[in-house]
């Protein structure tokens, strides 16, 4: 039997006729065509299907869709809502090279997102703690690291210009 | 990974949970944060037709501490909210320290404590410590409630005391008796994210300069978490010494029954035994001296 889910996602809201067995990821991807959350080993161990569900970063590719009824969900098609201006992670991400295939960036990105709200200021053990959950293949970590500490940097910054974190 | 088809009641209450569960019958199975259940029905190590998820039932959440009764956690408090909560970490630091370190970041803000436990991986982090610190279970089924020890809760890998119409609903931990440490120490081949080769927790209490209530917990050596009861006994009662420490590590790397996998060979985790009980065992006594005079 399908449930009657509502998902906010982005700031939009969904009203969704959804079989039990599908991922939050599937649903995203396939019915709402929000295609930037990736599926990469679909066990919730690559990170880079990373959503936040009520603000906590978590799989999309294990959590069920039906599970997440009345959550808000965030995905990296948020992070630019405009669609034109970049988010201070993304601004960093490019500027620091630390993008090479861009598979794992957009998990990568709503990891970053969730460790800048919980901390600010986190050191750079702190931010390679807080991307443990993630892998990329291309292996550029410390371009990785090194955007989350700029984004950090350029947040606490653009704060003052009315930029969300 | 496409799932196999199932149904899907998020009930309210507990109540209704176990009226589901009982009534789901064979192919009934409970979702927590679903970290293990998704994956082994994503490779179809596990089938289920119905899936009773409890994470909607309000009084399931939520982490109480007591001075006098202790820590109560119940079952779909996620193991991210164990790690950070402040009693926990100021009273229970070797709990947080496991909860903190099992999985990952994006695992912990799904998984549940009580489902770590649940799920009865030899190698699950969360079940040294909580052992060690005589940590016991409430389980709850329409017929009633039962209370039992973690001792008593595992039987094999997967397989636990849960007979299949009963929920657990609480973790307890006993408060940390004066002059008394834990510890928590593991071993594991990447470091951070991936599953324990190895871990060992410990608890220990001074009375003077003699040890007793000494429990020493050991993860992915046996085909469930389990004591080293001999190890126990060779501290219990006598005096601190590193060559005491020494000795009884040695204990119970000869207690444990490891196999070799993907993780690692079983000779190295037998030496890991002994090279963690002496660390766990050394961090407790540290921490039961600096309770002394608490």
């Amino acid at each position: 039997m399908k449930h009657q889910i509502r998902l906010n996602v982005n700031g939009d809201d969904y009203e969704l006729l959804v079989d039990p067995w599908r991922t939050l990821n599937e649903v995203l991807r396939e019915d709402l065509n929000l295609t930037g959350t990736k599926l990469g080993c679909g066990v919730g161990d690559c990170g880079a299907c990373t959503v936040l569900v009520d603000g906590k970063s978590v799989s999309s590719c294990i959590t069920l869709a039906v599970a997440v009824d009345g959550k808000k969900i965030e995905t990296v098609e948020g992070l630019a809502a405009s669609g034109e201006k970049l988010h201070p992670i993304q601004e960093s991400f490019i500027e620091k090279g630390a993008i090479q295939c861009g598979f794992c960036t957009a998990g990568m990105e709503m990891s970053a997102l969730y460790l800048l709200r919980k901390n600010p200021s986190p050191t750079e053990e702190e931010i390679r703690e807080g991307l443990s959950g993630h892998l990329c293949r291309c292996t550029g970590y410390n371009q990785i690291v090194e955007a989350i500490a700029d984004a950090a940097d350029r947040m606490k910054t653009d704060r003052g210009k009315g930029v969300k974190p | 990974m496409r799932l196999p088809k199932f149904d899907y009641v998020a009930p309210k209450t507990l109540d209704e949970a176990l009226k589901a569960l009982t009534a789901g019958g064979e192919g009934c199975r409970l979702l927590a944060g679903g970290t293990d259940l998704m994956v082994k029905m994503g490779h179809g190590l596990t089938a289920a037709s119905l899936l009773v998820a409890i994470k909607g039932i309000e009084g399931l959440h939520g982490i109480r501490f007591d001075p006098s009764k202790g820590l109560s956690i119940g079952a779909a408090t996620l193991i991210a909210e164990v790690a950070e909560h402040p009693d926990v970490l100021k009273y229970y630091p070797a709990v947080a320290q496991a909860a903190r370190k099992t999985a990952n970041t994006q695992i912990r803000n799904m998984a549940t404590l009580a489902g770590n436990l649940c799920n009865a991986a030899p190698s699950a982090d969360n079940a040294p410590v909580l052992l060690a610190r005589g940590a016991e279970v409430e389980v709850v089924s329409q017929k009633g409630t039962r209370q039992l020890s973690l001792d008593d809760f595992f039987n094999g890998p997967g397989q636990t005391e849960l007979a299949r119409d009963e929920i657990l609903t609480q973790i307890l931990v006993p408060p940390a008796a004066k002059a008394s440490g834990a510890s928590y120490q593991w071993i594991s081949p990447r470091g951070k994210v991936d599953i324990s080769a190895v871990c060992v927790g410990v608890n220990l209490r001074l009375d003077g300069d003699v040890l007793k209530d000494v429990r020493i917990a050991l993860g992915a050596v046996a085909p469930t978490p389990m004591r080293a009861t001999e190890a126990e006994a060779l501290m219990e009662g006598a005096k601190w010494s590193e060559a005491l420490a020494e000795q009884v590590s040695a204990k119970a790397s000869e207690e444990s029954r490891p196999i070799t996998d993907v993780r690692a060979s079983a000779e190295y985790r037998r030496r890991m035994v002994s090279v963690l009980t002496r660390r766990a065992l050394e961090e407790a006594h540290a921490r039961a001296v600096e309770n002394w005079g608490v």
